[in-house]
């Protein structure tokens, strides 16, 4: 299982904030991750679209699609940041 | 050690600064930014806002910053406060201290970590308009000052 935390306004968005999945078969990234979310519903795919810009980080570290993630990992997916 | 603090509670701007220079006369400098809210954005009128953040990662962000800047100047201490939660026009949001001996490396220090705070430290502010709600987005302008510490 991994830890997922949605913040700002894609948490809104997705109406979620923090969920437990289960890790990917193979070795998962980012992006496989990613493309299980997006087979959910619209509402997931829409969010993550070409165009709409967000980022992530893994174990509270900026990640990126490449990034691997493992069993225990928390991932964090949120708009870019707006803070100062 | 950089000095770190997320919270809600407001701060004194004198008071923290004065304790990052007490019983100490290596300092010969002290540089330091704070930022507020402002009553217009956009075109619009802001009545608020409400400061999201990640904790834990809030927190190690800003000392990564900071560290950077220790490593890559040579100052003394690095300060950082950055305050979460409701907020209204005129309240501070954060403040960055530096100290060193000369004024350049503080000056210098001061406006990196407040670059580097503005695209990399996970904060999201969500503005109260007279048009509703609306969350702040990221600016180009933004990311053009931090590239420019790079290299």
């Amino acid at each position: 299982m991994v830890t997922l935390l949605y913040f700002a306004s894609l948490r809104e968005r997705l109406g979620c904030s923090r969920e437990e999945v289960a890790l990917p078969a193979g070795a998962p990234t980012v992006s496989v991750l990613l493309d299980e979310l997006r087979n959910r519903d619209a509402r997931w795919s829409e969010a993550f679209a070409p165009g709409q810009r967000w980022r992530v980080a893994v174990n509270q570290q900026m990640a990126d699609l490449a990034t691997p993630v493992k069993a225990g990992d928390e991932i964090a997916f949120f708009p870019p940041v707006t803070g100062g | 050690m950089p000095i770190i603090r997320v919270q809600e509670a407001d701060f004194d701007t004198g008071r923290e600064l004065e304790a990052l220079t007490r019983g100490r006369t290596d300092v010969g400098a002290l540089a330091s930014f704070v930022g507020l809210v402002r009553d217009a954005n956009d075109g619009r009128a802001v009545g608020g806002m409400t400061l999201e953040h990640y904790p834990g990662m809030t927190e190690a962000a800003l000392n990564d910053i900071c560290a950077q800047a220790l490593a890559r100047w040579d100052i003394l201490e690095a300060l950082v406060i950055h305050r979460v939660g409701r907020l209204a026009p005129g309240d501070r949001i954060v403040l960055v201290g530096v100290t060193s001996a000369h004024r350049g490396e503080a000056f210098q220090a001061c406006e990196f970590i407040m670059d580097y705070l503005k695209t990399r430290a996970p904060f999201w502010k969500k503005e109260t308009t007279p048009a509703g709600e609306r969350w702040v987005e990221a600016r180009e302008t933004d990311d053009m000052a931090a590239n420019r510490w790079k290299g």
